[in-house]
């Protein structure tokens, strides 16, 4: 049953992030966006990260996407223009780009990958607290710095884009 | 169990797609969007080797990697934002003025 639904969740995964790249509409774009990561946080859920599918759904889903929709309507984008219609140099060789790099990674990735030393964390010493409270208690223990410094970070961010985005500074 | 390797091969497509994206697309905003599908493709590969690891340092990461990259959404929108002010357009092949 895992396995169909990977199947499934990563088609419609990779196929709204398709849709999200080909088609012209900004907001259109963006729902199929929405529907990507949504579909990336069940793929979270089969391998048994309640936590960060839940912060995918939240933050990614939830706010980021919320925060594009934002100023896509403040700027009133509309369907792009299509006067690039036609083969053109540029989207030529960006998709043979892409491919490329696909190739390479699907071909390095689908060999014999050794894997390094196992953890302690297997799947049932993290049922029996719960995946938030693993993740929390790592968070707050051996990753306490850097979780502190991400609170700097979204601070600096914060202050950074009021200012940028100001009419009259 | 699926294996590992299906699940980098899906990320390797995504990241694939997100590339395909920033190249391909003149709209900044739709640029900005195939990076965050870069950085979820990122995030998936992170998570699939913590579960096949039995560690939970993937999953930590990738709560940073979110993090980071919901501050760099907002900061890349602002100046978006500001760049339309100035030049009544999200076109990046209008946003020229260092070009030699």
């Amino acid at each position: 049953m895992p396995a169909v639904l990977f199947y499934i969740l990563s088609l419609v995964m990779l196929a709204a992030a398709l849709l999200v790249v080909l088609q012209t509409h900004p907001v259109y774009s963006v729902v199929f966006a929405i529907i990507s990561f949504v579909s990336l946080a069940g793929l979270f859920l089969i391998l048994g990260a309640e936590f960060i599918a839940a912060a995918q759904i939240i933050v990614y889903t939830g706010a980021i996407m919320v925060l594009f929709l934002f100023v896509i309507m403040l700027l009133n984008l509309r369907r792009e223009d299509i006067e690039e219609r036609g083969v053109s140099l540029m989207k030529t060789a960006g998709s043979i780009g892409a491919l490329v790099l696909l190739g390479l990674l699907g071909g390095v990735l689908a060999g014999k990958i050794s894997l390094g030393p196992q953890g302690p964390f297997s799947q049932e010493v993290i049922r029996q607290a719960g995946n938030t409270q693993a993740v929390g208690r790592a968070l707050f223990t051996d990753f306490l710095f850097p979780f502190e410094a991400t609170s700097v970070l979204i601070f600096v961010a914060l202050v950074g884009v009021v200012i940028l985005a100001k009419k009259k500074l | 169990m699926v294996p590992l390797s299906h699940y980098l091969i899906v990320s390797a497509a995504l990241f694939a797609i997100g590339v395909a994206g920033v190249l391909v697309r003149r709209n900044a905003i739709i640029i900005f969007l195939s990076i965050e599908i870069m950085l979820n493709a990122v995030n998936l590969t992170f998570v699939a080797f913590s579960r096949y690891l039995d560690s939970l340092n993937g999953q930590i990461i990738v709560f940073f990697v979110m993090t980071v990259a919901a501050a760099e959404a907002a900061v890349g929108l602002a100046i978006i934002v500001s760049v339309y002010r100035n030049r009544e357009s999200v076109d990046v092949d209008r946003v020229n003025l260092l070009k030699g």
